[in-house]
C-alpha cells in the first residue's frame, strides 16, 4: 500500500450509538466506506438502509421466519441448528434479466441452498395512486392502464367497473361483449408473454421468440382495434372507446386458428421436455394455505389445487353466458403453473370464439347521457351537444359519494380496485390490489430451502409485471 | 403427437356453489359493538375499533374469511368529523363467496393502528405500504420499513396535504445544495 495512514489514523474507533442527524449519517458512512471497520449500528454496505435484509442475529425472529418462508408452513418450521455453517448474503437484481423487470432479491445461501429471501421493491413505483386522485374518472383509465403493462385491458376493465358501480350505469350487451373480448385476449397475450420468458428463464431461448411470435398477432390486431399496441385506455367507464374494426371478424378467426397450433408447438418443446421438468416439477411449491395467508390468487392458486376463479366465483360483465373450464393443478408447483396457464389460454380462446359468434348488436357504449358524449354528427347540429362534449371531456361527471372494491380475475390473480368517491369528478382515492404485489411478497414461501438455480424458475412462475407491483 | 402423451389431464370442476350460511352473523352476535354496513353496491363493511382489530380479525379468519386480500388507507383531511384516515382490510372468503371490507379510523400526528400479520402473515407488505405513503404506525408489524419510496424519503406522499407536484424530487446519496 502506498497510501502510509492506516485506516485506525482516520476515523479511530467507530461510535458504537447510532448517529443523531442523517447528515452526520452519511458523513460516518463515506468514512466507513473509505476503509475503517464496521460500526456496529451500520447493518449493510451500502447506501440503502432498513429496506435490507438484516444479517441473522439481528433481524428479529418473526422477520427471520418470514424471510425464511417460515410462518405458514408447518412443514418447514425454522431449526436454528440447521443454519450453523456460515451463509452469504447475495444480491440480486433490481438490473438482473430474470428479475422480469426491477425486481431486487436479497438470498441468503448456505453453498447452493437458498435459505432466507428478501424482496425489494419500489424502484418503478411512480405514485400512480396519487396522479389518479388528480385525474377524471373518465381519464383514470389512461392512468391504470400503465400498471400492469401487460395486462391493459383488464386495469381498464376493473376501474370502469368500479366507477359504473358507484355511478349505478347499465351496459348494453355489445359493450359487455366487447369487453370480454379484449380482456380475454388480452389474457392470451398475457399468457403468451409468460410463457416465453419462463421458457427463456429455463435457458430455452427459442421458447421466447415462439410466444412472442404468437404474441404479435394478438398486438396487431389490439392496434387495429384501440390504436395502440398496449395502454389502450380503450374500456372506459360507459364503455368502450370505439366499436370494433371493420373486419374483426376474420382477425378473431385467424387469432383463433393460429395461437392453438403456436400452444401445440410449446406443448411439443416444453411438457415432456426432460430438462423443462428437472427444472420444474417439484420446484417453489406453494401450498393452499399458504396461498390463503399472502393472498395468492389466480394461475398459483388454482395450481395448488383450489378451484377459484372471480370469473365464475364473482362474474362481471356478463362472462357467466359463456361457457369454460377452470384448470386445475394439484401440486401448487412451477410445472403445474405452467400447465394451467397452458390450459387457460385455451380456454380463452374458447370464449372468445363464443363470443364473436354471439357479438350483440347495438350500442357500444351506455344510453346514459350524464357519462357518454354525444355522437360525433349531433355535435356538427346542435350547440347543446357541443357544450355537452365539452363538458364531459373537460370537467367530467360526478360520481356519487361512496366507496367500491372491485375484483376481476386478471392474468396473473385478482386484480381489485378500490374507489372512494366524495361525489366529485375525480376519486378521492384509488387504490389497487394487484396480484403481482402479493405474489412477489409469498416469493420467500416459494423459494426458500431451494437452489438458486432455480429461484429464476420461480420468479418467473409468479409471472410478476414490475409495474404492477411498484405502481 | 401431442394427444397420445400420458400427462395427467387437469381436471376441470364446477365452481363451488355458496350455499354456506353467511359468517357475518357469528361475527356480529361476537362483536357487538362492531358496527356493520353493506355499501350501496351490496358489499360488507364492518367498523371496527383500532384496539380491537386483531381479534376481530383473527374471529373473521376463523369465521372463514381464509383469505387475506389487501390493506390500505384512506386519507379524510378535512373531509369529516372523527378521525382523520381509515385503514382498510379487504378480506375474501372462498367457501361462502363473500367478501368483508374492515374499516378502522385512526387518527392523531403519528396515527398507529394494530398490526394484522400476526393473523394474516401477509398484511406485511401492505401495512409497510400504508406505512410508507401514509405515515400510519402498524404496531406490532416485525419490519416496518419504507417499501415504495427509499429510506431517506421525508413525507408521505399519499397524506392528502401533501400537494402534487410542487415538490421538490429527491434523490437518495446526493448532497443537498443549501
Amino acid at each position: 500500500m502506498s497510501d502510509e495512514t492506516t485506516p485506525e489514523d482516520v476515523t479511530s474507533a467507530p461510535p458504537d450509538e447510532a448517529p443523531a442527524s442523517e447528515r452526520e449519517r452519511r458523513q460516518l458512512q463515506d468514512m466507513w466506506a473509505a476503509g475503517t471497520e464496521e460500526p456496529s449500528w451500520v447493518t449493510a454496505s451500502t447506501a440503502e438502509g432498513a429496506q435490507l435484509m438484516l444479517p441473522r442475529d439481528q433481524a428479529s425472529p418473526a422477520e427471520v421466519a418470514e424471510e425464511g418462508g417460515t410462518l405458514v408452513a408447518d412443514d418447514r418450521l425454522y431449526d436454528e441448528e440447521q443454519y450453523e455453517e456460515e451463509t452469504t448474503i447475495l444480491n440480486m437484481g433490481p438490473q438482473h434479466p430474470s428479475t422480469h423487470g426491477v425486481l431486487r432479491l436479497q438470498l441468503e445461501l448456505e453453498g447452493e441452498i437458498v435459505r432466507r429471501v428478501k424482496p425489494v421493491i419500489g424502484y418503478l413505483h411512480t405514485g400512480m395512486e396519487k396522479t389518479g386522485e388528480t385525474l377524471t374518472f373518465l381519464q383514470g383509465p389512461t392512468n391504470v392502464t400503465r400498471m400492469d403493462y401487460l395486462a391493459p385491458f383488464h386495469n381498464e376493465l376493473c376501474f370502469s367497473l368500479a366507477t359504473e358501480a358507484l355511478l349505478g350505469v347499465e351496459l348494453p350487451p355489445r359493450a359487455q361483449a366487447i369487453r370480454v373480448l379484449m380482456t380475454e385476449l388480452n389474457r392470451v397475450s398475457s399468457h403468451l408473454m409468460w410463457v416465453a420468458t419462463q421458457g427463456m428463464d429455463l435457458g430455452a431461448v427459442s421458447m421466447m421468440i415462439y410466444g412472442i411470435r404468437e404474441r404479435e398477432l394478438l398486438l396487431a390486431f389490439f392496434e387495429k382495434t384501440t390504436g395502440l399496441r398496449m395502454n389502450h385506455n380503450y374500456i372506459r367507464p360507459g364503455g368502450v372507446a370505439a366499436d370494433l374494426p371493420d373486419g374483426w371478424e376474420e382477425d378473431v378467426a385467424g387469432i383463433i386458428e393460429a395461437i392453438p397450433q403456436g400452444l401445440d408447438d410449446y406443448h411439443d418443446l416444453l411438457t415432456h421436455n426432460p430438462i423443462f421438468l428437472g427444472r420444474t416439477q417439484g420446484v417453489g411449491v406453494i401450498t393452499p394455505d399458504e396461498c390463503y395467508a399472502y393472498g395468492i390468487t389466480g394461475p398459483p392458486l388454482r395450481a395448488a389445487g383450489i378451484d377459484w376463479d372471480l370469473r365464475k366465483a364473482q362474474p362481471y360483465s356478463g362472462i357467466e353466458q359463456y361457457d369454460f373450464d377452470v384448470p386445475l393443478g394439484e401440486h401448487g408447483d412451477v410445472y403445474d403453473r405452467y400447465r394451467v396457464r397452458m390450459e387457460e389460454m385455451r380456454q380463452s380462446l374458447g370464449i372468445v370464439a363464443q363470443v364473436a359468434e354471439s357479438m350483440p348488436a347495438g350500442d357500444y357504449r351506455t344510453e346514459d347521457l350524464k357519462v357518454t358524449p354525444p355522437p360525433r354528427k349531433r355535435i356538427d347540429e346542435s350547440m347543446e351537444a357541443l357544450i355537452h362534449h365539452f363538458k364531459i371531456f373537460t370537467e367530467g361527471f360526478k360520481v356519487p359519494a361512496g366507496e367500491h372494491y372491485q375484483a376481476i380475475e386478471g392474468p396473473r390473480g385478482e386484480l381489485g380496485h378500490y374507489v372512494v368517491s366524495l361525489g366529485e369528478a375525480t376519486p378521492w382515492r384509488i387504490h389497487c390490489r394487484t396480484p403481482s404485489f402479493a405474489a412477489v411478497q409469498a416469493l420467500p414461501i416459494m423459494m426458500a430451502d431451494q437452489l438458486i438455480a432455480d429461484s429464476v424458475a420461480i420468479i418467473a412462475s409468479i409471472d410478476p409485471v414490475l409495474g404492477d407491483v411498484d405502481r | 403427437m401431442s394427444d397420445a402423451t400420458p400427462v395427467p389431464e387437469i381436471v376441470a370442476e364446477e365452481p363451488p356453489a355458496p350455499a354456506l350460511p353467511t359468517p357475518l352473523d357469528g361475527l356480529a352476535e361476537a362483536f357487538p359493538d362492531v358496527a356493520f354496513e353493506t355499501s350501496a353496491a351490496g358489499q360488507n363493511v364492518a367498523r371496527v375499533e383500532a384496539s380491537h382489530l386483531v381479534e376481530f380479525a383473527q374471529a373473521a379468519r376463523d369465521a372463514g374469511f381464509e383469505m387475506f386480500v389487501d390493506v390500505t388507507a384512506v386519507d379524510y383531511y378535512r373531509q369529516r368529523p372523527g378521525p382523520r384516515y381509515d385503514v382498510v382490510v379487504g378480506l375474501l372468503s372462498l367457501q361462502h363467496n363473500t367478501r368483508l371490507r374492515i374499516r378502522v379510523g385512526v387518527d392523531g400526528d403519528v396515527p398507529a393502528a394494530p398490526s394484522i400479520t400476526r393473523v394474516y402473515p401477509g398484511a406485511n407488505f401492505y401495512e409497510r405500504e400504508v406505512y410508507d405513503l401514509f405515515g400510519i404506525d402498524f404496531t406490532g408489524h416485525p419490519d416496518l420499513t419504507r417499501i415504495m419510496l427509499p429510506d431517506d424519503w421525508e413525507g408521505h406522499p399519499l397524506r392528502k396535504d401533501t400537494p402534487v407536484g410542487s415538490v421538490p424530487i429527491q434523490f437518495r446519496g446526493t448532497h443537498k445544495v443549501q
